[in-house]
């Protein structure tokens, strides 16, 4: 008969009618957001952030410069910091990443040899200026390490197990076994100034 | 002067732009077509809204660093961008790849196609003017193969995930189960698809001999792909060079007969239903441990910006879900490629789009292109 | 496919063919390359009817040959700026390839012929390639620009080319 295959095609879409009402589990598929969001799945990669241990001061990061270069659209500016002599310290004094450029691939996090930087899941991100709210200085990157291993923790669990395993304590244990060499430089700078 | 016109003989042709802004084009691609009524005279693509200069771009950055840009090539099926770059330069660089890495590349290039296939049917449904119900249900069942693309390699469309000699990183835990309830429940979706579709007498008269394109035309004009299959030809890559482990498992390539647009759609379908077949060998057969990237690729991936490879040239070419999508890479040893060119499936099957239009009305002319399967990021890279 | 087979039967079915091989491509004059990819496609053993890729590429001599870098694709006659048509031929009746042909040009006068006439696939392939590269196709019918906008100067994929200031109006 003619006509049989457009009423078999209707036959369809009243059972998905139907099942919408009976079955909603089945039938509705759309998440009413922003009342509920869906869970994002846990290797998720949004913009990345920078790890510490304990204190903002304690940062994994020592400023090789590795992730700036590998960055493929280049959206992350680093320039160390530099003590009173001007040697280059291992710690960042600025380090930006630029949300608008980037790309969400992922490449810092694999090349960085320190694990430093990771990929967040915060994904609610909107600003009203695009050249300068976008732009994240280092304090706005920073996040502890309990951060990381809440929103990720296979990973961070492999991670964390790698660095005790090979005994690495993080920039805390550094501080700690060598405060002289660190503090009399900045002593005897402090000085002059205060007399004068 | 009103003489002139009710005694001229010749016909008034209009020239319309089916402009880069339009709904139907899949992006933006535009169309010159000269109209004698409502037939069409002549056509004219006109592409390059979207040119990005990806291929300069690559010559100046490591070659690790250019596979997030592959992802935004056919933006749709990011994976098999992926694959055919990684199939590149491991044949310009010799690098082989583990087993297990071997079973989850193909796993994911056959999701792929099921999830391009999907798009591709509602996308000309859509075309044809049944508003959104076919495409939402495909949608449906497409967001699962996403969800699962996200929980495997962190994100849903622009994945990043093979790296050279492998892949980033192996299936998360319960990833396996994932693929399995997908591949179980494609079956009934793509029946209850069929009867929506396949036999719709409105769908029939619309699709069938429109859009004609014959054996000869198609092999002269290098189309490939689905749209090559359905004109009658039997050129499929993944059976011709057998690349990577095709060989082991058993698929058919289904062929059209006429080559119009009910030809194309159909020959579609019937490539779902192969590529859950070969999803099911696959889970049969992957081993369970493995390792996920060779030696070679490993280091490769260790430090991108300083890794060289040989000097030379290679030609490394996949079956896309869209056609052949292959990869030229000239090396000259340095850690930057000296040239680096996409061939684009889309762009070449657009060749012939005049000499398929030609004496049917805009309408149709819509559901050609819309049957050609055409992306925008990938025609104009 | 063998080489040196397929280089023999070039040397005996097209008359006056001079070419050499590098690697695993052959290198045709410009002359020569309608009817070599005429006899290719037409042979009963090869039936190379599909062409799969056609590239420009750009060998600046400038750009090669500096301290620290090794040659391109190891070949040492970098004696000049050449720019290079580079096509890759396929056969679907007999699932064989790939069969690479390489035309070079000079830099000055760019001037080769079209596959068009045998393969229409080259159409689109051949305007980009003279869009961003300059090489002019003899016998395409409608070479003009494709990627670029229609009152573009310049090639941009050309390794000396120079991005203009867009201050300047």
């Amino acid at each position: 008969m003619f006509g049989f295959g457009v009423l078999k095609g209707m036959s369809v879409t009243l059972w998905n009618f139907i099942l919408s009402y009976i079955y909603p589990k089945k039938g509705i598929t759309t998440v009413q957001y922003p009342e509920k969001k869906k869970e994002v799945e846990e290797r998720f990669r949004n913009f990345p952030f920078l790890v510490y241990d304990g204190t903002p001061d304690n940062m994994r990061c020592v400023a090789c410069d590795i992730c700036a270069k590998e960055c493929p659209p280049k959206c992350i500016y680093i320039i160390p910091e530099k003590d009173a002599q001007g040697r280059i310290q291992k710690k960042p004094a600025t380090f930006d990443i630029d949300y608008a450029i980037c790309m969400n691939c992922g490449i810092c996090e694999e090349v960085c040899p320190f694990d430093a930087i990771f990929m967040d899941h915060e994904y609610e991100l909107s600003e009203y200026d695009r050249l300068s709210d976008l732009m994240y200085p280092k304090e706005k990157l920073l996040k502890p390490v309990e951060h990381f291993m809440k929103i990720r923790p296979t990973d961070c669990g492999a991670i964390e197990a790698q660095r005790a395993a090979k005994g690495i304590k993080g920039r805390a244990a550094q501080v700690q076994s060598a405060p002289a060499a660190t503090v009399k430089p900045a002593e005897t700078q402090q000085n002059p100034p205060a007399n004068a | 002067m009103s003489e002139t016109a009710l005694h001229s003989q010749e016909p008034q042709l209009l020239e319309v732009s089916i402009g880069p802004q339009h709904p139907s084009t899949h992006g933006v691609f535009r169309m010159n077509v000269v109209l004698d009524g409502e037939t069409i005279v002549k056509l004219k693509p006109v592409m390059g809204y979207l040119h990005r200069n990806h291929e300069q771009l690559a010559e100046n950055m490591s070659y690790l660093a250019s596979m997030p840009y592959t992802d935004r090539l056919d933006y749709i099926c990011s994976m098999t961008n992926n694959f055919a770059y990684a199939t590149a330069v491991e044949k310009l660089a010799g690098i082989d790849v583990p087993e297990r890495a071997q079973y989850i590349r193909v796993l994911m290039a056959e999701l792929t196609r099921l999830v391009n296939h999907t798009l591709l049917v509602g996308f000309l449904l859509n075309d044809l003017g049944a508003f959104f119900t076919p495409i939402l249900y495909a949608f449906r069942e497409r967001e699962k193969i996403l969800d699962f693309f996200e929980a495997t390699a962190g994100s849903r469309m622009m994945c990043n995930y093979f790296r050279f000699g492998g892949l980033k990183s192996d299936l998360p835990a319960g990833g396996l189960e994932q693929v399995k309830k997908i591949v179980n429940n494609y079956s009934r979706f793509l029946d209850e698809f069929e009867r929506l579709l396949t036999n719709n007498e409105i769908l029939r008269s619309r699709c069938q001999n429109v859009g004609i394109l014959s054996k000869e035309l198609a092999v002269s004009a290098s189309i490939t792909g689905p749209m090559l299959r359905a004109s009658g030809v039997n050129y499929d890559i993944r059976k011709v060079d057998k690349y990577s482990i095709y060989d082991r498992f058993e698929f058919k390539v289904p062929l059209g007969k006429v080559g119009d647009v009910y030809d194309r759609y159909y020959v579609r379908i019937l490539e779902m239903r192969e590529s859950i077949k070969i999803l099911q060998q696959i889970l049969k057969q992957m081993p369970e441990k493995g390792e996920i990237i060779s030696a070679k690729g490993a280091a490769a991936g260790k430090s991108p910006r300083m890794w060289k490879p040989p000097a030379g040239d290679a030609y490394g070419r996949i079956e896309s879900p869209k056609g052949e999508l292959g990869f030229y890479l000239v090396s000259d040893g340095t850690p930057k490629p000296y040239r680096y060119h996409v061939r684009p499936p889309s762009f070449i099957n657009i060749t012939i789009l005049e000499d398929m239009c030609l004496g049917y009305k805009v309408a149709d002319a819509i559901i050609i292109l819309g049957s050609v399967d055409i992306v925008l990021g990938e025609v104009d890279r | 496919m063998n080489i040196e087979e397929i280089k023999t039967d070039l040397l005996k079915h097209v008359p006056g063919l001079e070419l050499t091989v590098e690697g695993e491509s052959f290198v045709v004059p410009k002359e020569k390359l309608l009817e070599t990819a005429r006899f290719l496609k037409e042979n009963e053993k090869y039936r190379m009817d599909y062409l799969s890729c056609v590239t420009g590429v750009d060998y600046l001599a400038a750009r090669q040959g500096q301290p620290g870098q090794a040659a391109v694709g190891g070949q040492s006659e970098l004696a000049s700026d050449y720019l290079e048509s580079v096509n890759h031929l396929y056969s679907m009746e007999k699932k064989q390839g790939p069969i690479v042909l390489k035309v070079r040009v000079p830099r000055n006068n760019p001037r080769m012929p079209s596959l068009t006439p045998l393969y229409r696939g080259a159409e689109y392939q051949e305007r980009e390639a003279y869009d961003l590269f300059g090489i002019v196709y003899e016998g395409h019918p409608d070479l003009r620009r494709i990627l670029m906008w229609d009152e573009f100067e310049g090639h941009p994929m050309r390794k000396d080319y120079v991005e203009e200031d867009q201050d300047v109006r």
